[in-house]
């Protein structure tokens, strides 16, 4: 880059200003990119120190052994398990109607569908992936929950069961398109292998197109998940707020992110036990999306085929 | 083994049509499970615009919302949006303000100016890592940053601010490929005929690259217009009797306020939530024509 600055200036604008204006910018535009870094700090920051408050009133112990959250109680007990019980309650349920859905959903647009097929069927799906998560809350209230009650009446307003559909029918996009991105770039040189051998289509894809893009699918299967633990409008709205380790998903349950919005929008005040328990969940939620995200990263990059 | 030698022929036609059968019943699952996804949307849609049937009136749109479910009956005017939809179009702008800059200047630093060093490459994993952490986190960053720390208090410039910050990430990303798209032909052109570093980023790849800029952060802040999660972290109201006035002024948002109405048991507020769905789809949908639009207009392939 050095050569460019020696460069004879030929403009005749007056080098010197422009040369100045080239620095100026230079560094306008680095700042600019610095900010991303200084989020990251910053998010680390907050929740690391917010934690700190926390944990010198509560122990750690406590925190990830105890079964009883009740953090703004007048007897208060900071057992997170219940709050990481309902994340992963929605989290494993999400995931079982994503995970085949989305899967079937990216074989056929990568494998069968023609393409005028696919050209309204990506646009549409994608469609789902863009809508508010606010409005996936509602939906789950007003609609989702009255079915499953009309099977299960003994179903509450809230419950887990809701939460979870709706979740997993929001990721789905993310792990059709992702999967199918896998998919379409294994090369057609395989398939062809497999069917000059007598392949049917339905072996070509279940043998030999899906454990060749295995390393993509799973990483946004990953990725899916890490988006679940961190949804939070749907399970505030539809999942309920009464933190409880159960295996009945028709009952109430809260998320961690559910918890979040239940403190914000109550009048804990600032500097109080129960208002500091915020950032040590938020720091909790962020540590299992950040290494779920990292984990993904890793899983695509370490079994990627290279195909040329 | 020994049936195939007794009789190859019926065996493998049988062999045939068996795996015939299953591909035909994969094929039906597979097609069965993307029709699923179609469905949730026709169904979803279905059902919010049926709740707001009704309760999406001028009057909605015009005036703010009323604390009793009574008002909402009758033909004397129910609760409305007003103060919502002025909100979330401060926020929106304000929000488009901050990220064109921050994110532009991010995006055009790491294509045309980073040198490739370990600072840009720790810079572009970050950014790809920023893309992956919950909205209801920025919330907290804000909260403690601006809204605290910052002492800004839970009004306007601090929901934009977080909201900012929770779309940098994706701004960034799309001005990069739109950068990327500008031939690297036109830069050395530019280059050697004296242009500095700016000049060039000014004058050719700014100019060729804008369309895609506009695509992707108008996409951008329709992802931003539907947050909820980070404006609760914040402070923002959940209803608001007046529109904010200023930079500095408390506010609600649309989802905010659809948010509040949904929460409640009386189920008159959950048309009033589904009438303010409706309008926030509607602002997103002209959101996306917009930015479609100028793809098209500009898209040199078309």
């Amino acid at each position: 880059m050095s050569t460019e600055t020696d460069a004879p200036d030929l403009s005749g604008t007056g080098g010197g200003l422009e040369e100045r204006m080239n620095d100026f910018t230079r560094w306008i535009f680095l700042s600019c990119a610095l900010v991303t870094v200084l989020t990251t700090i910053g998010i680390f920051a907050v929740l690391l120190f917010g934690s700190y408050g926390f944990f010198s009133d509560v122990s750690l112990v406590e925190y990830f052994t105890g079964t009883e959250w009740y953090p703004v109680a007048h007897e208060p007990s900071f057992g997170v398990l219940p709050l990481i019980w309902g994340t992963m309650v929605v989290t494993v349920g999400s995931a079982l109607v994503a995970i085949p859905l989305g899967t079937a959903t990216a074989i056929y647009l990568s494998e069968y569908a023609d393409r005028r097929v696919r050209k309204t069927l990506k646009p549409t799906l994608e469609i789902l992936a863009g809508i508010p998560t606010i409005v996936y809350g509602f939906f789950a209230l007003s609609f989702v929950t009255p079915v499953i009650q009309r099977f299960f009446p003994e179903t509450g307003t809230f419950n887990a069961l809701s939460a979870s559909i709706v979740v997993g029918i929001m990721i789905i996009p993310m792990v059709s398109s992702l999967s199918e991105d896998a998919m379409s770039s294994v090369p057609d040189e395989l398939r062809n292998a497999a069917y000059g051998l007598g392949a049917t289509k339905f072996e070509v894809s279940t043998s030999v197109v899906v454990p060749a893009a295995l390393s993509g699918i799973i990483a946004s299967y990953i990725l899916a998940l890490s988006r679940a633990i961190g949804e939070t409008m749907i399970v505030a709205l539809a999942m309920g707020n009464s933190p409880q380790i159960t295996t009945n998903v028709l009952e109430e349950m809260q998320t961690m992110t559910a918890f979040m919005v239940d403190i914000a929008i109550s009048d804990a005040s600032a500097g109080s036990v129960g208002y500091q328990s915020l950032f040590a969940v938020g720091l909790t939620l962020f540590a299992m999306t950040l290494s779920l995200n990292l984990f993904s990263m890793w899983v695509k990059s370490r079994y990627r085929e290279e195909y040329q | 083994m020994s049936t195939e030698t007794e009789n190859p022929f019926t065996e493998g036609t049988d062999d045939i049509e068996r795996k015939r059968t299953i591909g035909r019943v994969f094929v039906g699952v597979c097609f069965g499970s993307a029709m699923v996804g179609v469905a949730a949307l026709v169904i979803l849609l279905a059902d919010v615009i049926i709740e707001a049937w009704g309760w999406l009136t001028w009057d909605f749109l015009l005036y703010p919302p009323t604390q009793s479910p009574d008002n909402f009956l009758g033909g004397i005017r129910g609760a409305g949006i007003y103060p919502a939809i002025v909100g979330s179009i401060f926020l929106i702008a304000l929000t488009a303000v901050f990220t064109l800059f921050l994110g532009v200047g991010a995006a055009i630093y790491l294509e045309e100016y980073a040198p490739e060093n370990r600072l840009t490459s720790f810079i572009e994993a970050n950014i790809a890592n920023l893309a992956g952490v919950p909205s209801i986190v920025y919330g907290l960053l804000g909260l403690a940053v601006f809204v605290r720390g910052a002492q800004l208090g839970a009004v306007l410039l601090a929901g934009a601010l977080t909201l900012t910050l929770l779309i940098l990430p994706i701004v960034i990303v799309s001005t990069q490929e739109a950068l990327r798209a500008v031939p690297d032909s036109q830069r050395n052109a530019a280059y050697g005929v004296g242009a500095t570093q700016w000049q060039v980023t000014r004058d050719v790849v700014l100019p060729r690259a804008l369309p895609g800029i506009m695509t992707g952060t108008i996409l951008s802040l329709s992802r931003a217009i539907g947050e909820t999660a980070p404006l609760i972290m914040v402070g923002a109201a959940t209803t608001m009797l007046t529109a904010p006035d200023g930079l500095m002024s408390p506010f609600s948002a649309m989802p905010m306020q659809i948010f509040d109405w949904a929460a409640r048991p009386q189920t008159e507020f959950h048309h009033a939530a589904a009438a303010g769905i409706v309008v926030l789809l509607t602002i997103l949908l002209l959101m996306n024509l917009c930015a479609i639009l100028i793809r098209n207009k500009y898209d040199p392939r078309s």
